[in-house]
């Protein structure tokens, strides 16, 4: 059976794409950026997904204002970069998993959510910059990558607690597909930023770290924090943050945190990352549930 | 009316356009005169004869002199989404920074010299009316990290208070 082994967020700013396409990595401002993915490569590398589902957002590429799906998730094969008005991002063709997809959106829809299909779609830096991220820059992305597009862009985004449920519903579908796949699910874009009008500028850091810790340790809580208090503390465009609980919902209640990585600024924006470890919660419920039927058991003797 | 409320309250953000229905349908023009410079040779006809380019979009005079001018404030304004207006950006040939600039009243240079330093602070920039201006801190911050988060605020509290 398929299983989610860990969640990832990442922010995915389009100018840390253009830093890693200008070859300006090596550069202070960005040194100090990309050394906080440098553990995140390496955890990747051993844990080898199968499958990636990545969570994150179209900016006017690939969905213009003619049509505006909230949920779209991608069941075609490739899904190229696409031009972002300077030519496409020199990065490998996204490969899809069809089968994968398709089942995913069968069990969500069955489920309650009712998703657009996407069998042809580019996809720009908010998916691709964060794969950069965590693989770094191969010829070919190490394995198949699901794209779920959620619309952050018009007002409103999905709700939090929706995306935190429809993460659950994710969970179900990969559990349920027959395949032995490792998958590992990220939630894109964030932290703090606002890129538009006269407050452009602003980082909320308090905010930011509050919304990691709650991430890891008090998810529920984190889904119910309605649209205006994303608007107001963490900026305009930091409503983006949403997405991270469609990650969320897919993992245990209770995970381990691998890693976590905040700096500020990149470019607009402060860059948030963390990894949650799935599947820890399980093992110590286990144990804890074993010494209970033992005690029932004496009790009943 | 829960939603009319919130939409009240989104409205109380100090320099915000929130891009909502009713902006987006108002300015569907303004986003998809952008999205129409993500191909080159409409990057030329634009930079041409823009007046005359623009006569093939939905535009009120507004929006059109806006564009014109440049005022991306006022794009926002009309119904224009800053992903769609930084296309126009682009075909100025202006890096963000610019936008960013010329949207907050600032220079290239002070504005680059804020976010290094951390960035506009929401201290002060929460609300036009002054309502909510201490933040809700209903989901994040209350209910996790108890003891360490609210250490954190109690200091920062100490510390606007040495700054008034």
């Amino acid at each position: 059976m398929a299983k989610i082994i860990a969640g990832i967020s990442s922010s995915h700013v389009p100018a840390i794409g253009a830093a890693i396409d200008n070859k300006q990595t090596e550069e202070p401002y960005w040194k100090r950026v990309f050394a906080g993915f440098e553990k995140s490569k390496q955890w990747m590398a051993e844990a080898k997904p199968d499958v990636v589902i990545a969570i994150y957002n179209d900016h006017a590429s690939a969905f213009s204002v003619e049509m505006i799906p909230t949920f779209a998730l991608g069941t075609a094969a490739e899904f190229p970069p696409a031009d972002e008005g300077w030519g496409p991002r020199p990065v490998p063709v996204v490969k899809g998993h069809p089968e994968l997809a398709s089942h995913i959106a069968t069990s969500v829809i069955l489920d309650g959510f009712d998703l657009t299909i996407v069998n042809k779609m580019e996809v720009d830096h908010g998916l691709t910059v964060p794969l950069n991220l965590v693989f770094g820059s191969p010829k070919e992305w190490p394995c198949p990558v699901i794209p779920l597009a959620v619309n952050v862009v018009q007002y409103p985004p999905p709700t939090g607690q929706r995306c935190y449920d429809l993460g659950k519903a994710i969970r179900r579908a990969v559990d349920s597909f027959p395949q032995d796949l490792n998958v590992v699910i990220f939630g894109t874009g964030g932290m703090s930023h606002q890129i538009s009008g006269p407050r452009a500028g602003l980082i909320n850091q308090k905010f930011d770290k509050a919304f990691l810790d709650g991430l890891t340790k008090n998810p529920k809580a984190l889904a119910r924090m309605p649209h205006i208090e994303y608007m107001r503390e963490a900026g305009a465009e930091g409503i983006e943050m949403v997405m991270w609980l469609v990650m969320r919902g897919a993992l245990d209640e209770k995970v381990k945190e691998l890693y976590r990585f905040y700096t500020v600024p990149a470019s607009n924006t402060a860059v948030g990352h963390i990894i949650l470890q799935n599947g820890v919660g399980a093992k110590k419920a286990a144990k804890k549930a074993a010494p209970k039927k033992k005690a029932k058991a004496r009790k009943a003797a | 009316m829960a939603k009319a409320k919130q939409e009240n309250e989104y409205e109380d953000i100090p320099g915000t356009f929130v891009f909502n229905a009713d902006r987006s349908r108002q300015g569907y023009g303004i986003n998809m005169f952008c999205m129409s410079l993500m191909k080159d040779a409409n990057r030329k006809a634009f930079k041409a004869n823009e007046a005359e380019y623009l006569k093939q979009y939905p535009l009120t005079p507004e929006q059109t002199d806006a564009i014109l001018k440049r005022d991306y404030n006022r794009m926002l304004e009309l119904g224009g989404n800053i992903y769609f207006t930084a296309k126009l950006g682009a075909t100025d040939g202006h890096s963000f920074r610019h936008l960013a600039a010329v949207m907050t009243g600032s220079t290239q240079e002070d504005y680059a010299a804020m976010m290094l330093a951390g960035g506009r602070s929401v201290e002060g920039n929460r609300s036009k009316s002054g309502k909510y201006d201490k933040p809700a801190r209903k989901a994040a911050a209350k209910k996790t990290a108890a003891k360490g988060t609210a250490k954190s605020a109690k200091k920062s509290k100490k510390s606007s208070k040495k700054r008034k």
